[in-house]
């Protein structure tokens, strides 16, 4: 299978601190990949490594065929302009109305006249059901509308790959669950890559093609859904499973608590 | 050993602190610079391209007239009462020496060569400075910043450049709104509590004020437009900490901000003075 995305060997610190450690990935064209961990494992650093937002210690990501390190300012424009990216909070931009978050990298990027931009607007507004919303300003949306107006400007340029950062993070089940049908639905009718960094297991399952566990700067385990849910790794189940008893809790309990508390440093 | 090794840290730990007290200013500044360098070259994309007819300059007189026109009102007032406050200071020495009519000539100099420019600037420091400063770093919190780069979209381009060029050209017209409105409050004073006549006043103005007071005040007032902005921006861009980090950044633009335009004024008045401008 052609590689869209292939991190070699790739190494993130910051200060003294090795948040990803000689990993290696390869995302596959066409398949949905969900990258898990729990908080701090180094999945979003990854993941803005992957856009080209943060340049590696060590290693190298080579996005659609190019290295990113050795791309010209030119060539990662075009690279960023084949990618799309919903952020955590949607990251819209809080000064313009939903259309016209939507309608500023066609601006930008593009020479189409102000009616045809108007005309792709409400085209991927519709895709994410926000047709009817584009002249509100993010401040008046709810916390599933701007994921859904995130998703839409993700998608204004027809991208290639899209990388989600957290897609469920602060929704509610039933909005998790929606955000998750349009992640397929766009997956399937688009025919994108979807990078998906999350650590909310249903929705994982519910999306992915494959999924891998990043544990302390390491990938772990590599599998499909099914592998995942019948791995016998007892960290992979702990994970997976959400169990109480594992070697995540061991962990936690051997990191000197008891000690703190009796010396009573903060 | 250990003893020896004790004293000396102790020693040493001023001397430490002052080193890196420097190389943080050094830092500062070193990376002001190139902001203000990256702006001007991105200004030629970002204002003067073809595509930047379409949408750039709508952002450029959008912040003139946030940053600009909503503090013209505020900059009148201030700059009414600092010529009023001029008046009522020199009056009395002047009258010592029977020369009470020379308030005007003073006026006139101080206003528009120092008070005119600089004044406005530390009301626009206030006024718009911080609120470019909290706007950026709010962007940079919600990852908004994070999204322009991934987009593709430089937000020194995007961002930057319309805030600098719009508070640069605004602060120009507001020196002249604040030259204006200083020798009105001067003038007002003048005639109701010092006995000077409306004509007095004027003709004594513009006897003193040649053409070079006036465009040295504005060549202050462009730089000083250039320094408010470039400040804001760059503070904002580099919050780091959530809202407290805003907050911060907010008040370190209005401190530094005025202790720069204070300093940059020492230094043209200095030239300005060699150069017999």
């Amino acid at each position: 299978m052609e590689s869209a995305i292939q991190v070699l060997g790739v190494t993130k610190k910051f200060d003294t601190r090795t948040v990803l450690d000689a990993i290696r990935l390869d995302v596959y064209r066409g398949e949905t990949l969900c990258i898990l961990g729990g908080s701090g494992s180094g999945k979003s650093t990854l993941l803005r490594l992957m856009i080209g937002n943060l340049p590696p210690d060590g290693g190298d990501i080579v996005g659609l065929g190019k290295s990113l390190s050795k791309m010209t300012d030119g060539e990662m424009t075009e690279y960023r302009k084949s990618i799309g990216v919903l952020f955590q909070s949607g990251a819209l931009y809080n000064s313009m109305t939903v259309g016209e978050n939507v309608a500023l990298p066609l601006r930008e990027h593009t020479d189409l006249p102000d009616e045809t931009i108007e005309i792709m607007v409400k085209i991927k507004l519709e895709l994410v059901g926000l047709r009817r919303h584009a002249d509100k300003m993010p401040a008046e949306l709810s916390g599933g509308m701007k994921k859904r107006a995130g998703l839409a400007r993700a998608i204004a340029l027809d991208p290639k790959i899209l990388f989600y950062d957290e897609p469920s993070a602060g929704l509610d089940p039933v909005t998790s669950h929606e955000i998750d049908i349009l992640i397929s639905d766009l997956n399937r009718k688009l025919g994108v890559t979807s990078v998906v960094v999350t650590h909310e297991m249903d929705s994982a399952f519910r999306i992915a093609d494959r999924m891998v566990l990043l544990d302390r700067g390491k990938f772990i385990v590599s599998g499909t859904p099914d592998e995942m849910k019948d791995s016998t790794d007892p960290l992979v189940r702990q994970f997976v499973h959400g169990l109480i008893d594992g070697p995540l809790t061991e962990r936690r309990l051997a990191d000197g608590y008891e000690d703190d508390l009796l010396e009573g440093s903060v | 050993m250990l003893f020896f090794r004790t004293h000396m840290t102790v020693l040493l730990r001023p001397i430490t602190a002052i080193g890196a007290f420097v190389l943080g200013v050094l830092e500062f500044l070193g990376g002001l610079a190139y902001l203000i360098r990256d702006t001007f070259v991105a200004s030629r994309q970002g204002l003067f391209s073809r595509r930047a007819w379409r949408f750039a300059w709508k952002h450029l007189w959008f912040q003139a007239d946030r940053v600009g026109v909503k503090s013209i009102p505020i900059v009148s007032l201030v700059m009414m009462c600092i010529g009023a406050i001029l008046a009522l200071q020199m009056a009395p020495i002047l009258r010592d020496f029977g020369q009470v009519q020379l308030v005007a000539n003073i006026i006139s100099i101080a206003v528009f060569r120092e008070l005119g420019p600089l004044v406005s600037a530390v009301v626009l420091t206030g006024f718009a400075g911080a609120s470019i400063a909290a706007e950026i770093g709010s962007m940079v919190v919600s990852e908004e910043i994070e999204a322009l780069e991934a987009e593709a979209i430089d937000p020194i381009r995007f961002l930057v450049v319309p805030r600098v060029f719009a508070t640069t050209i605004m602060m120009v017209c507001i020196a002249v709104v604040g030259d204006l409105m200083g020798i009105i409050g001067g003038l007002l004073t003048s005639h109701f509590f010092l006995g000077l006549n409306y004509h007095q006043y004027l003709s004594r103005t513009f006897e003193q004020v040649k053409i070079k007071d006036f465009h040295t005040g504005l060549w202050k007032a462009a730089v000083f437009g250039v320094l408010i902005s470039s400040f804001a921006c760059f503070l904002g861009l580099r919050v780091t900490g959530g809202a407290t980090g805003v907050g911060v950044a907010t008040t370190r633009t209005v401190v530094l901000t005025i202790v720069a335009l204070i300093f940059v004024d020492l230094m043209f008045t200095a030239a300005f003075y060699y150069l017999g401008l």
